[in-house]
């Protein structure tokens, strides 16, 4: 674990403490687990932005994507389409959007902010006609034991989605810190031009990015439709790009590229799901949400930034003490 | 401010600047005054970047005092160079392409016209016209930037100087992509300077440039002042020796290497640079050899286009008589190729990962076992490495940022010698490390080639391609112009071949 990581945790479990000192019902089964079935929801998404953002990339079009996708596989779903062949065609077709945003910006060399920002343009559009603006929902009464078993049900107490989403982060840090495509990630993303002149080949590992980016929110799409069972797609996943990027960041992922863990961002999901708890059950108005969240990250962002300074001149302080002071 | 009313007279006293890893300058002092030209001269990695930065308040000195004018400054800033009359020629050229002659002439001081300050200009290019014609130059005001040759816009780079009216003008290696004819032109420019009361520090490799203008030599080795030579003292012996610190010769100790079977048949390959310029050339197991030419000889384009970096446009390349697949690194490593490349911080290494993540890169794949890195394996490669190479560092585990310049080009040797190459590629292997450091790869270059190793050495330094190479093949303007061997190896050789 980095010692950013550790920090973060600290501030998880400093703030869960002053939350459960003030209202005990934090800790209650009920509100543990409506926290944790978030979280897992969340944080699905924000682990697949994660692995766009090591490659110094970005991606916006998350929230539009799951937007689309949910429309589709509820539409599907309710129209007779077997559901494990609907959420096959609906990862199919995360793949493909993760291919065309990767092949756009490597070979097209566009700027994945521009692309990904049409995209969130363009699928939100697609979806809003889809269903000609109204909402896609199930017929009353229909049920589907199984998939809701699977995508909603508990086990324990344990909400699946925060089990899918343990799954998700562990694959998710063996792959990025453990093996030899992960550490092509990182080099990808902190310096392009050494990394094709180490023999890695940068586009593949950059497509690949996108892809495994665009499969993850695809799966997020169809947890978040059943949670939901209807998709609103004027409104389903809005700002939720924006949500995935601020915990990558909190979890010490740099917009540059090259840097982070996959601990740091489930600790900055946890963490931004902790504040939204904070919101409701201390009675702040629920209007400050966003301001609220948005402030810890920022402070969270400068005490990283001064406490990195803070080590890099005591680490040049050391090199000068060991060369020796001249005079 | 006019140099001749008001010249410069400026010190730097006990000037000392440490970096992590390493003392850039240690008590250095040095003095210039209007109407002086002072050559400043070092081996790479001597510290006189370091000094000129200072100079130019880039870069605030720990220690020391700058003492301008009888007043003593701490550290200069940009904006205080400036209104001291400091001007620069930088060695590396970054014009603004979008801009035109004038533009880029006048920079951050256009002239401005009207209410609402419109740009006058005419009344710009009026002004540069005069510079232009002083320093011979061939291109117009209006001329796009775009279409210069790398020694117009090196004369840009000096016309940009002149046309503040500059008190002290610092050249940094001006003539390493001129001509002789325009390099005498510049020297003409730099004795019309002194005339006019204008101070001159004039940093170059070039030694007999120092001879024909210098009033002084200031000479740095390892960061700190290794003497000064009066106009009477200045030789180019002498000043050898000075900023080598010891016998040239032994600094290069050549064997002479058996030249092996060939391993490398270039057959006329075209590079993007230079589309009209096939070039053939072969290389043999166990033999260096150099490849000499002014900077945008083509060089570095072969060096890329072998490596699969950049595209070729035509031409084929055997390795061992099997055909090298274009356009891939991946192949070229795997038919034994490896490239130490030129600019070490942006291409050869991940500055912020660690030595041992950076040695192992390339050979991940062969480290691991579906796919998962065998980090064992990585730590004991880079531990080997560093015993091979002395690789001097605190941790393997620290970033290669901290390392010296000589151990960080011993870290990318490292990442290419796991490969076990059998062609290797080294392009200006030794720019910016110390005499010691650069004494090391050598040496290492030198063992390698007794192992069979086939070597390329890319160097712009002539007294290394010299004392190095077995052959050398001398570029001009993206063709070879000549392949020079042991007994016709002599500097004015190949800057004959070089200029041709």
């Amino acid at each position: 674990m980095l010692r950013k990581d550790l920090g973060l945790a600290t501030l998880v479990v400093t703030v869960g403490f002053v939350v459960a000192l003030i209202n005990p019902r934090f800790l209650s089964p009920v509100n543990l687990a409506n926290t944790a079935n978030l979280i897992g929801l969340f944080g699905l998404f924000s682990i697949a932005e994660a692995f766009v953002i090591v490659t110094a990339g970005i991606e916006l079009s998350v929230g539009s994507v799951i937007a689309l996708l949910g429309v589709l596989f509820i539409d599907m779903i309710a129209n007779g389409v077997p559901w494990p062949v609907a959420a096959l065609i609906v990862l199919a077709l995360g793949a493909v959007i993760g291919l065309l945003h990767g092949w756009l910006i490597t070979r097209l060399r566009l700027q994945p902010f521009v692309v990904t920002l049409c995209g969130l343009l363009i699928y939100r559009g697609t979806a809003r006609f889809y269903t000609a603006d109204g909402t896609a929902g199930f017929k009353f009464g229909s049920s589907f034991p199984t998939l809701e078993w699977l995508v909603t049900g508990r086990t324990w107490g344990v909400p699946h989605s925060a089990v899918a989403f343990l799954f998700v982060a562990v694959l998710a840090w063996f792959v990025l810190h453990r093996t030899v495509f992960g550490r092509h990630l990182f080099a990808v993303g902190k310096n392009e031009e050494a990394a094709r002149y180490s023999g890695i080949n940068t586009r593949r590992v950059i497509v690949s990015a996108y892809v495994i980016c665009a499969v993850l929110t695809a799966v997020s799409a169809i947890f978040f439709a059943m949670y939901t069972r209807s998709v609103q797609p004027s409104s389903h996943g809005n700002f939720y790009e924006l949500y995935g990027i601020a915990a990558a960041v909190l979890g010490g992922f740099s917009l540059r590229g090259g840097e982070g863990s996959i601990v740091g961002v489930c600790l900055g999901v946890i963490l931004l799901q902790e504040l939204q708890n904070l919101v409701n059950l201390l009675g702040i108005p629920s209007s400050l949400n966003f301001a609220v969240m948005g402030s810890v990250i920022l402070f969270g962002v400068i005490a990283d930034t001064q406490f990195d300074r803070y080590r890099t001149a005591k680490r040049h302080a050391a090199t000068r003490a060991s060369l020796g002071k001249p005079r | 401010m006019n140099a001749t009313t008001n010249p410069i007279d400026l010190r730097l006293e006990d000037v000392t600047k440490i970096y992590p890893g390493a003392i850039a300058l240690s008590e250095v002092s040095l003095s210039i005054r209007g109407g002086e030209v002072v050559g400043l001269i070092g081996e790479n990695g001597a510290g006189k970047s370091t000094l000129m930065n200072v100079l130019g308040g880039t870069i605030a000195p720990d220690a020391g005092a700058i003492v301008a004018d009888g007043q003593s400054h701490a550290a200069l800033t940009p904006a205080q160079a400036i209104e001291l009359g400091i001007a620069f020629v930088h060695q590396e050229l970054n014009p603004f392409t979008n801009l035109d002659v004038t533009g880029n002439v006048l920079l951050g001081r256009e002239i401005r016209t009207g209410l609402f300050g419109r740009i006058d200009r005419t009344a710009m290019e009026q002004r540069v016209q005069p510079i232009l014609t002083r320093l011979g130059a061939r291109f117009s005001p209006r001329d796009p930037v775009l279409g210069l040759s790398l020694a117009d816009q090196q004369l840009l780079e000096i016309a940009k100087a002149l046309a503040v009216d500059a008190r002290l003008v610092i050249l940094d290696e001006p003539t390493s992509s001129l001509t002789l004819s325009e390099t005498q032109r510049l020297l003409e420019v730099v004795t019309d300077l002194r005339r006019e009361g204008v101070a001159v520090l004039f940093i170059t490799h070039r030694l007999n440039e120092i001879e024909q203008v210098a009033d002084r030599v200031v000479v740095l080795r390892d960061g700190k002042n290794a003497g000064d030579l009066g106009r009477a003292e200045i030789g180019r012996d002498r000043m050898v020796q000075m900023m080598v610190g010891r016998d040239v010769k032994r600094l290069y100790q050549r064997k002479a290497h058996e030249a092996g079977a060939p391993v490398l048949q270039i057959t006329d390959l075209r590079t993007q640079t230079y589309p009209e310029s096939p070039v053939t050339l072969a290389l043999h197991g166990g033999e260096i050899l150099g490849l000499a030419g002014l900077v945008g000889a083509g060089r570095t384009e072969i060096a890329r286009a072998l490596f699969g970096i950049d595209p070729v446009l035509g031409g084929t390349v055997h390795v061992r008589d099997r055909l090298l697949p274009q356009n891939s690194v991946a192949a070229a490593i795997a038919a034994g190729i490896s490239l130490v490349p030129e600019d070490r911080k942006a291409q050869g290494l991940f500055l912020e990962f660690s030595i041992s993540d950076n040695i192992s890169m390339p050979s991940l794949a062969r480290m691991s076992s579906r796919g998962r890195i065998n980090r064992k394996a990585e730590l004991a490669l880079a531990e080997s490495s560093r015993n091979r190479l002395s690789i001097k560092a605190a941790s393997l585990r620290g970033p290669a940022a901290e390392l010296s310049g000589g151990n960080q080009q011993k870290v990318v040797l490292a990442k290419w010698l796991a490969m076990e190459p059998a062609i290797i590629i080294f392009d200006e292997p030794t720019r910016g490390i110390d005499v010691g450091a650069k004494a090391e790869v050598y040496g290492l270059m030198q063992a390698l080639a007794d192992r069979g190793v086939a070597i390329v050495m890319i160097s712009s330094d002539m007294e290394e391609v010299i004392g190095v190479s077995d052959r050398v093949a001398v570029m001009s303007k993206g063709r070879i112009t000549g392949i020079l061997n042991q007994e016709q190896l002599t500097e004015e050789a190949i800057l004959r071949l070089a200029v041709e």
